[in-house]
């Protein structure tokens, strides 16, 4: 009896040591951003396009410009076919067809990074014969579509029916129904499926590779390469100089901080525009 | 039109599979099935085989699960069974979110300066080769990085235990530890699985972080703690740099080759998940 109650505080008590020791990785990640990131951060780190090895100073603007023409690209390519898919599984629910492209999505899901930027280097980089923002951004909007599409149906999944046959009954059309009446009632868990999705691929690096490829000047032509935050932090942390392993670490601040904000925003979103049936 | 953007989602992915097939042709024609079972991968010969990256891929991915596992089950635990609510939960909550949204290039950055002195130290003491990089500091880093994913589904299913079957077992005098192994665990079996399915699927295809810290060599890894290549780093590192078609066209066929193998996993996974009717 006494042997069987000890074994089971031991057991209690190595779950909560491995349970607390799991985030340990992440206080020390967090620890070394925050410390080495704040110290290579000033104005100029924003403003500055990077310096050649050797010299110190030198920003990253160029890479914050990218990383904002990219998400632009992205979103303009997958918001829309995001939220009318969405639409579309969630309104035929009970059809084959829906039942197939949820499972695609949740493939799509799956897809290794690495082999979206092989596609759009084929679908668009082979074309074009070059390197391009435009590419990335294609890249990105093909990591974001599923996720959108399925924060978008399972929003319209909960919203009630008798709102939509309300709307019907009062001599709408389905087209005003939908755009007037379910999408608002649903915008809440839409707008927070984007920014979600906008803070996953805001990191990806992968699929960047060989689309959007990085490039140390300016550039607003989205026909030419451009430089992002992560390209950059890879770039610099494979180099073997300190000053730009600095600028890395000041990147992934930035990064990071890009990316908890819009966590942080996506909550208050999903709670501030809630609507209640 | 929501009709056109279901279809034009479907000729998406069935796009990308038709395009990573054609683009393989070449690779196809040239080494034929001498690409699945060859052990050399010489672009200067000309010479394809897969098999290193294929077992750089199944062991980093493998033991990364392995070593995930008791830390990721004990937070799905910690938050499914023993403290559902308070602060001590809240923060495990929080963690396990920025864990998952910490991107995988500053994992690998931190992995480079940080855990690959620290690998290094701990082969010296115990006389390896001190790379420092390879396979066993990949799979750490990867382990982190898939500790959030099996945690949170093994959570949910946890959560889904009916109570009265667990308060049948404490009834029989059952204790906590007990009740865990003989009810709550075979319970949801299923989900555990499911979750370390879609976990494995995640760590077969993880790119940046595992290229920064593998070594990048292609030969067949001696032994945990030698460099290697997986099928995804190899990717990363020659595809700008291909000198002819073919080898483009063999790293597009180890593409199509990642995207089968995560594609057959992830439905697997799903299915169960389905079946469970949980949100994934």
């Amino acid at each position: 009896m006494q042997r069987r109650i000890i074994k089971d505080k031991l057991f209690e008590i190595i779950i909560i040591i491995l349970a607390m020791v799991s985030t340990l990785p992440l206080i020390l990640i967090l620890f070394q951003i925050v410390k080495k990131g704040i110290a290579s951060i000033n104005w100029s780190f924003f403003v500055n396009l990077p310096q050649p090895p050797g010299e110190t100073g030198g920003g990253v603007s160029n890479a914050i410009l990218g990383t904002f023409i990219l998400i632009v690209i992205a979103g303009v390519f997958s918001i829309l076919l995001g939220v009318l898919g969405g639409t579309f599984i969630s309104e035929y629910k009970d059809k084959k067809i829906s039942e197939l492209i949820r499972l695609c999505v949740n493939i799509f899901q799956g897809i290794p990074s690495i082999v979206i930027g092989i596609i759009v280097y084929i679908w668009i980089v082979m074309p074009l014969h070059r390197f391009s923002a435009l590419s990335g951004g294609i890249a990105l909007g093909i990591m974001m579509l599923p996720l959108i599409v399925k924060s978008t149906e399972e929003t319209l999944r909960l919203i009630p029916s008798s709102l939509k046959e309300a709307s019907l009954a009062l001599g709408a059309s389905y087209t005003t129904t939908m755009l007037r009446v379910i999408l608002p009632a649903g915008i809440n868990g839409i707008l927070s499926g984007i920014l979600i999705s906008v803070s996953r691929v805001a990191g990806e690096t992968a699929p960047l590779l060989f689309t959007a490829f990085g490039n140390p000047f300016m550039n607003f032509n989205i026909f030419k390469p451009v430089d992002s935050l992560p390209l950059l932090i890879f770039n610099y942390s494979m180099s073997p100089y300190p000053e730009w392993h600095s600028i890395a670490w000041g990147a992934s601040f930035v990064l990071i901080s890009f990316i908890i904000i819009l966590n942080i925003l996506t909550k208050m979103v999903s709670r501030k525009w809630k609507t209640v049936f | 039109m929501l009709f056109g953007a279901g279809i034009l989602l479907l000729l998406l992915l069935t796009g990308i599979f038709f395009t990573l097939l054609i683009g393989s042709i070449p690779a196809i024609k040239a080494s034929g099935i001498k690409f699945l079972s060859g052990t050399s991968w010489n672009p200067v010969t000309g010479v394809y085989g897969a098999v290193p990256f294929v077992i750089g891929t199944l062991l980093t991915s493998f033991l990364a699960l392995f070593i995930s596992l008791p830390f990721s089950f004990s937070i799905s635990l910690f938050l499914g069974e023993y403290f559902k609510k308070g602060a001590l939960a809240e923060f495990l909550n929080y963690a396990t979110d920025i864990l998952a949204s910490i991107p995988s290039v500053i994992y690998g950055f931190w992995g480079l300066l940080f855990l690959v002195p620290i690998v290094r130290k701990f082969e010296l003491s115990f006389h390896i080769l001190p790379y420092g990089v390879g396979i066993f500091t990949a799979s750490l880093i990867l382990a982190v990085m898939i500790i959030p994913y099996t945690s949170y589904l093994a959570k949910e299913v946890i959560l889904l235990v009916p109570q009265d079957i667990k308060e049948a077992a404490y009834s029989l005098g059952a204790t906590r530890s007990e009740v865990i192994r003989k009810v709550i665990v075979p319970y949801s079996r299923s989900g555990i699985f499911a979750g370390i399915l879609l976990s494995l699927g995640r760590a077969l295809g993880e790119t940046m972080a595992v290229t920064m810290v593998i070594g990048n060599s292609n030969l067949i890894p001696g032994s945990i703690f030698s460099p290697g290549n997986t099928m995804a780093s190899v990717i990363a590192n020659e595809f700008t740099e291909a000198t002819n078609d073919v080898h483009l066209s063999a790293l597009i066929e180890l593409g199509l080759l990642l995207f089968i193998i995560t594609g057959i996993i992830n439905f697997i996974g799903n299915i169960i998940i389905k079946k469970l009717s949980i949100k994934g």
